[in-house]
């Protein structure tokens, strides 16, 4: 346990370490370009007085370490600054958005976490049959075609031919479940169309590299049936690399989502980080670059530890 | 001239039939892209009809959103978005390479050090970073090339450092660094060829990763920029069409997906030819 406690503390502060090191990168870069926020603010007719006492007002005119300093200070106090298109908070719109995202990505994960477990230990189980194959070439065309190929087609399928669902996702303030779940349909199945093809070739590896397991051909001249060896000699060992697989597919949906979110129109942090980053909303794409820098790290330690705790033997590494 | 052409038909022959067709696909595009100005029946961004018209004899694969021929602007979107796919993926492997055949080679704190900014930028997600940097950098063709490239040489560096570590322990290189060549020496002449076959097969997969970024970036309007014609911004300005029915958005995306199956395709072969085992990445 304590070997677990001391790996968790050294993944921890490497991801803090990150998210520190990407927020410098960022402030940095802004600082190297000609003009700040308060010319951008203002634009070209400004004067150079009233440029100085915008300037001023917002601190500018401090030293970069000590800007950033106070930045990072109150970041982490939950203070991301005013947005500078509409002079509003940051955090309370990045908070929200980022909730729709995490619904969306967590129904998507409902619907391909246990399809593509499935998926891949048959294809795993009926080696080299033709569901196999079919298995693996839907991968090979799913890995190398667009997010955004995936979601028309869907929306040419379920919007427009069949008028099944709407291609658009308006969340409304006080929209009911049932009928949020409803607008949410399409963009689920495709995001989870996207992340399926992968998790089910993992799968497929992970199942395929135990197979060849000395054990199990133990077991299976002992006469033990499919379903059982799968089930009880396989699946306890394959945990530690399926559960990796899945963690790291959840951290994929986070940030995937960007692509699908900007199809269906989903008001998520992705769709908000493209629109804030075309009209340089500096202090909206800082936050929802580390929200999402964050997500994404600390899934990846969650993986980490979980396979630990799964694999005994990862907690003593030779 | 004769040799080049026998050699190149011995590959087709051991080739299997997907790996054929995949080399097909790639040398269809390349060349749609290399003639768009002889191959297109109208200028990239000219105007000659209505808008979204139907398929006809005149114009092969309907009009777009502002009345151009499509099938000009696939043509045209093949030449440009190959090639600055092409461009960046060639500077991040220049770049990933030798910074990580430096780090082979050098070892010590350089290794040290390179490394650990590597695994630093490797932790966040490239389309998250480079949405960052475009933000504060604006969108421009060479700064989308240098960012999406410097970005993309981290996933090489990764690959060709650990592969130069298995050639610096060879005695070849000894006996090079006792006969006192250069660092440039031992990188380019000992190491490289050495290193050739899996980092070609790389090449392929990092040409597909930035290709599909790239088309995702100009899907999101943030990559190339209109007029020039580019299948992921043909993608989002056709957008609308769907809800009327027409699949005229689907026709580039067709064509992103068509060109990375057909890499794809190659790679698989190239990786199971030289391996033969890698089944997974």
């Amino acid at each position: 346990m304590q070997r677990i406690a001391v790996m968790v503390g050294q993944r921890l502060l490497f991801g803090l370490l990150t998210l520190l090191v990407v927020s410098i990168i960022i402030a940095a870069s802004v600082e190297l370009l000609p003009g700040d926020a308060a010319t951008a603010i203002l634009g070209q007719a400004a004067t150079p007085e009233t440029v100085a006492a915008l300037r001023q007002r917002l601190g500018l005119d401090l030293p970069f370490y000590q800007r950033y300093g106070e930045w990072l200070w109150a970041f982490v106090q939950g203070d991301m600054g005013v947005s500078l298109t509409n002079e509003r908070l940051v955090a309370p719109q990045v908070g929200e958005r980022f909730l729709n995202t995490i619904f969306l990505a967590a129904f998507a994960a409902v619907i391909a976490v246990p399809l593509s477990l499935a998926l891949g230990i048959l294809a795993a189980i009926y080696r080299g049959s033709w569901f196999d194959k079919a298995i693996s070439s839907a991968t090979l065309v799913s890995i190398s075609t667009p997010e955004f190929l995936v979601g028309y087609i869907v929306i040419a399928i379920f919007a427009v031919q069949l008028d099944l669902f709407p291609s658009i996702s308006t969340l409304r303030h006080d929209i009911p479940f049932w009928e949020r779940i409803y607008v949410m349909v399409l963009p689920c199945v495709t995001l989870a169309l996207v992340v399926m093809a992968h998790m089910m070739r993992l799968t497929r590896a992970a199942i395929i590299n135990l197979l060849a397991s000395p054990y199990i051909e133990m077991a299976r001249l002992k006469g033990v049936g499919t379903a059982r060896l799968i089930v009880y000699h396989a699946l306890p060992n394959a945990l530690s690399p399926i559960i990796t697989v899945i963690v790291l597919n959840l951290a994929y949906l986070i940030v995937g989502v960007v692509v699908v979110e900007v199809v269906f129109v989903y008001p998520g942090l992705g769709q908000l980080l493209v629109d804030s980053v075309s009209a340089r909303n500096l202090p909206v794409v800082q936050a929802s670059c580390l929200i999402f820098a964050g997500a994404w790290v600390s899934l990846n330690l969650l993986a980490d530890i979980l396979a630990a705790i799964a694999n005994p033997r990862l907690r003593h590494p030779r | 001239m004769s040799a080049i052409l026998q050699s190149s038909l011995s590959v087709w022959r051991s080739a299997p039939i997907s790996a054929r067709v995949g080399m097909l696909v790639i040398a269809a595009w390349i060349f749609a892209g290399l003639f768009a100005n002889v191959l297109a029946p109208y200028g990239e961004t000219e105007v000659i009809g209505s808008v979204w018209a139907e398929w006809s004899a005149a114009t092969p694969l309907g009009t777009d959103q502002l009345g151009r021929d499509l099938l000009t602007r696939i043509l045209y979107g093949a030449r440009n978005t190959i090639f600055i796919a092409l461009l960046t993926t060639c500077l991040s492997f220049f770049v990933g390479i030798s910074s990580g055949f430096m780090a082979a080679v050098l070892g010590g704190w350089t290794d040290q050090l390179l490394s650990r900014v590597v695994d630093i930028l490797l932790s966040i997600p490239i389309l998250i970073f480079s949405l960052m940097l475009l933000s504060v950098l604006g969108t421009s063709i060479p700064v989308l090339i240098m960012v999406l490239a410097l970005l993309d040489s981290t996933r090489v560096f990764r690959l060709s450092r650990s592969v130069a570590m298995d050639i610096v322990v060879m005695d070849y290189v000894e006996v090079a660094r006792l006969r006192g060549e250069k660092i440039w020496w031992i990188m380019g002449r000992e190491v490289l060829p050495n290193a050739f076959a899996p980092l070609i097969a790389e090449f392929g997969l990092r040409f597909c990763f930035v290709f599909l970024l790239i088309s995702a970036l100009s899907f999101l309007g943030l990559g190339l920029q209109p007029p020039t014609a580019d299948w992921g911004s043909m993608v989002r300005e056709n957008a609308g069409a769907i809800s009327f029915g027409i699949l005229t958005p689907l026709i580039p995306a067709l064509a992103i997906a068509s060109l990375t199956i057909g890499v794809n395709l190659v790679v698989d072969w190239m990786l199971h030819k030289t391996s033969g085992l890698r089944d997974e990445v």
